[in-house]
């Protein structure tokens, strides 16, 4: 397949010349390419926010959903049909503030979707207030002094919840990243995957520049599969490691889980009412 | 329920309801059983025999207890009653804990009532046995010797005085159902093809999710425990989108949180349906108890302006039914349907004929995408046919924004205009052919028309059996939202109307007005967090009519 399949000619792209959202979009649809996933089987579920828009830009099906609710969509899109490709793409805000008790459990629940969340460390669409990732002293029109709240870390919170897959990239190195994409998508389980990207026009701090300057890959040295490690690595912040954290692939899918799928794997939607056996409930209760 | 199937098997018509404390265990609660000749399906404030298992009970039921109440219970427990009251004392709690443990006592009542209805010990034994038999042969054995205490104690009381029951025995009754609402409604989903249900636990509307989650591996349904209510909605119109019918079980503050998500299913045009037991609020409100205050939240929740259908069953056959065409419905229209349910409606239990199923049609209406497919495309009637991913060779794209006809994100405010048209205006148009129209009870000629909604079905109903007057009539509505176009002439047409509500704002007269201009005359609610008796809505109407 070709990058070109995933085209969406005519869309009216919204972000800002130079955003870093355009690097993961053309990676992304690299990503999907080189993986040979056709776009009428993959679904694109979103909230709301800069990184919300993309699926408009990428033919494929598209949930675009309310602001920090895409979790729960993609997860019951993928229960009920196993076989599609379901990819969630949101931001700082959407994942990890609005929608912060949805990323917890459905990482408890662990189903078969990939995760993507911008990060730019700050609020884009609603004009520049602090994100949950926003780094102290970050000054906004709202935090007026500056951020004073504990930056929110995304993976040290996936992997204290022993998430089947963890990872951190940066948009600008789209090699790298586009790396870390396919596994995340060819892993079983539940794949998170934050990734770095500045935004030009409301956050000046952290850069093109910053970024390059304050991220360094983990070693081919790191073990994935030690969580101990995992985690100590999570925690560095004065400069942020990129690549793959953690994997725990033993664990089972929310969809494995599921009573329906135990004997008979024919996805759910295409399951139709018994009423013979509806009868035999209804006798059932003489 | 081991005394309610007793009296079922053996005969009797058999109404009950229960009102309990919200505590996980202990407290002052009642239930209320019934026992007729004739079919009963209504609360009732008389009690002709109380069975008094603790020292509270005669103080919590009050006013409903008088000299013509047979009060039974332990002697320790009865101390304090005293003077006018009929009382017969009998060691329930005592035999209890002789057989082990107070636990018993539920069952050792049972059997006292029974043997006093003259239902037959091997009827009762068998209903022991297929109730205990998951709790092991032990339990079994345990429960059978306290049903065996109270039919020895049932004996006792009949030869120490001269009780008459005269009630006459329906064989048929045998063979049919004995449900609760809860189990009206959840057949009802099951046969409106119901694959999905996200929720999360809240009273009344837990023994929903139970049902479709006991009944989940046999009719292929994927129930899951959401982490909260915002989730369980978004989930449910994520399994519709993807081709599964779903729905939510929820009750007031729990469907307050989920108001944003109707909207998402209004703007997407996704359809989901959503079942909302009732009870008093605000916030949490008294979470054990019934009332009909909801009716408000579910008409207007969301922002913005869409489609919507609300049901409000009255009665078993219209809850299975109602349940299983709001799944249709949403189907068809792309919207939210809601079944609005009450605590007293949703755990009251009667007697049934059994459920007809093959009148029932479960309609296809997902189309197979082809290349050029539009998810909005724009209709003469409003409606678009809905694919869903990986389904035909299309592309099915969904937006939350504001969106054009392929569903990507828009700003377009002529294209704006035209999706306000298709999902509110010219949806409406369709939606209004599809009503069901307001049940009458009674002469076409009448003077007095009671009117009603929901759970007050069976209660008014039986009130104007009473009362038997041909000049009053009672119109109920089974589908609350839209009205039928007939609604006003009904009311037109009587000299005097009066509405029974269980909330404190007459939420259905005020909707009544603003749709008809039509101002009901009289308003009786209650909003004490029980329902209506038949004794009550009967004396209204007596005073009404200047009796």
């Amino acid at each position: 397949m070709d990058v070109k399949d995933f085209n969406m000619d005519d869309a009216d792209v919204a972000w800002c010349p130079g955003c870093g959202d355009f690097f993961i979009l053309e990676t992304l649809k690299e990503t999907l390419a080189e993986l040979e996933i056709k776009p009428d089987n993959l679904v694109l579920v979103s909230g709301i926010g800069q990184a919300g828009k993309l699926p408009h830009y990428i033919k494929c099906n598209v949930f675009n959903s309310l602001h920090g609710r895409s979790l729960p969509p993609a997860v019951a899109i993928k229960a009920v049909n196993p076989e599609l490709t379901v990819i969630d793409i949101s931001g700082d805000g959407c994942m990890y503030g609005e929608g912060g008790n949805h990323l917890i459990h459905n990482i408890r629940r662990n189903p078969d979707i990939t995760n993507i969340v911008h990060n730019n460390m700050v609020y884009g669409l609603t004009k520049g207030q602090a994100s949950p990732t926003s780094r102290t002293e970050f000054k906004t029109n709202l935090q007026v002094e500056g951020v004073f709240l504990e930056p929110f870390n995304p993976i040290s919170v996936a992997i204290a919840l022993k998430a089947s897959f963890v990872a951190r990239a940066y948009c600008r190195d789209t090699e790298e990243t586009k790396n870390i994409l396919k596994k995340a998508i060819k892993h079983k389980g539940y794949a998170l995957v934050d990734i770095f990207q500045p935004c030009v026009t409301f956050n000046k701090v952290n850069t093109y520049q910053w970024f390059k300057e304050n991220t360094y890959y983990l070693e081919d040295s790191h073990d994935p599969y030690n969580i101990e490690q995992a985690f100590k690595r999570s925690m560095e912040t004065d400069k942020f490691p990129l690549g793959i954290f953690y994997m725990n692939p033993d664990k089972r899918t929310f969809e494995e889980n599921l009573e329906v799928y135990l004997e008979d794997k024919t996805p759910v939607y295409k399951r139709r009412v018994d009423m013979d056996k509806l009868e035999r409930l209804i006798a059932s209760k003489r | 329920m081991i005394l309610v199937r007793a009296i079922k098997m053996a005969g009797y018509h058999v109404f009950s309801s229960k009102e309990y404390m919200s505590r996980v265990r202990g407290g002052l609660n009642s239930t209320e059983i019934r026992i007729s000749s004739k079919r009963v399906a209504a609360y009732v404030d008389r009690i002709d025999i109380l069975l008094a298992i603790n020292e509270g009970a005669i103080g919590h039921l009050g006013r409903r207890i008088t000299k013509n109440t047979q009060i039974i219970g332990d002697e320790d427990q009865l101390k304090s009653v005293t003077g006018e009251y009929n009382v017969l004392k009998i060691p329930v709690l005592k035999s209890a804990e002789e057989l082990g443990g107070i636990i018993f006592a539920n069952v050792i009542a049972a059997g006292v009532i029974s043997c006093m209805l003259n239902i037959p010990p091997e009827v009762f034994d068998q209903i022991i046995r297929g109730m205990f038999a998951r709790k092991g042969e032990k339990i079994v054995e345990k429960d059978l010797q306290a049903g065996r205490k109270g039919y020895q104690l049932g004996e006792e009381l009949m030869g120490s005085k001269d009780f008459k029951f005269e009630i006459e025995k329906d064989p048929s009754v045998k063979d049919e159902l004995l449900l609760s609402g809860t189990e009206a409604v959840g057949l009802g989903c099951l046969a409106g093809h119901c694959k999905f249900m996200a929720s999360y636990p809240m009273t009344p509307s837990t023994p929903l999710q139970i049902f479709i989650a006991e009944n989940g591996k046999d009719f292929d349904v994927i129930f899951e425990q959401a982490e909260d209510e915002i989730a369980a909605i978004n989930m449910s119109i994520g399994a519709f989108y993807a081709g599964a019918r779903a729905m939510i079980a929820t009750s007031g503050s729990g469907f307050a949180l989920m108001e944003e998500a109707v909207g998402l299913s209004g703007m997407t045009e996704t359809p989901v349906v959503i079942y909302v037991g009732q009870r008093p609020g605000p916030a949490v409100g008294l979470p054990t108890r019934t009332a009909q205050e909801d009716l408000n939240l579910t008409l207007y929740s969301g922002p913005g302006e869409f489609a919507r259908v609300i049901f409000a069953p009255g009665n078993f056959k219209d809850a299975f039914e109602l349940s299983h065409r709001a799944f249709n419905l949403a189907d068809k229209y792309q919207i939210p349907v809601f079944i609005l349910s009450d605590q007293y409606f949703a755990e009251c239990n009667y007697n049934h004929p059994s459920l007809d199923l093959s009148n029932l049609v479960v309609e296809e209406h997902i189309v197979s995408t082809t290349k050029d497919y539009r998810r909005y495309e724009l209709t003469h009637d409003g409606i678009s046919p809905r694919g869903i991913p990986g389904y035909g060779d299309g592309l099915v794209a969904i937006d939350a924004d504001e969106h054009d006809e392929e569903g990507h994100i828009t700003e377009d405010l002529e294209i704006r205009a035209r999706m306000v048209d298709k999902r509110y205006t010219k949806k409406m148009k369709l939606i209004k052919k599809d009503i069901i129209p307001p049940e009458l009870i009674g002469s076409d000629d009448y003077e007095i028309l009671a009117v009603g909604w929901g759970s007050t079905y069976g209660t008014i109903k039986e009130a104007l059996n009473h009362l038997g007057w041909e000049e009053i009539s009672f119109l109920h509505f089974k589908q609350v939202y839209p009205l039928h176009p007939d609604t006003v002439n009904y009311l037109d047409t009587a000299d005097k109307t009066v509405i029974f509500e269980n909330n404190a704002s007459a939420q259905f007269a005020n909707l009544i007005r603003v749709e008809t201009g039509f101002e009901i005359d009289e308003k009786i609610l209650k909003y004490n967090g029980m329902p209506f008796s038949v004794e009550e809505v009967t004396e209204t109407l007596k005073s009404i009519r200047g009796l």
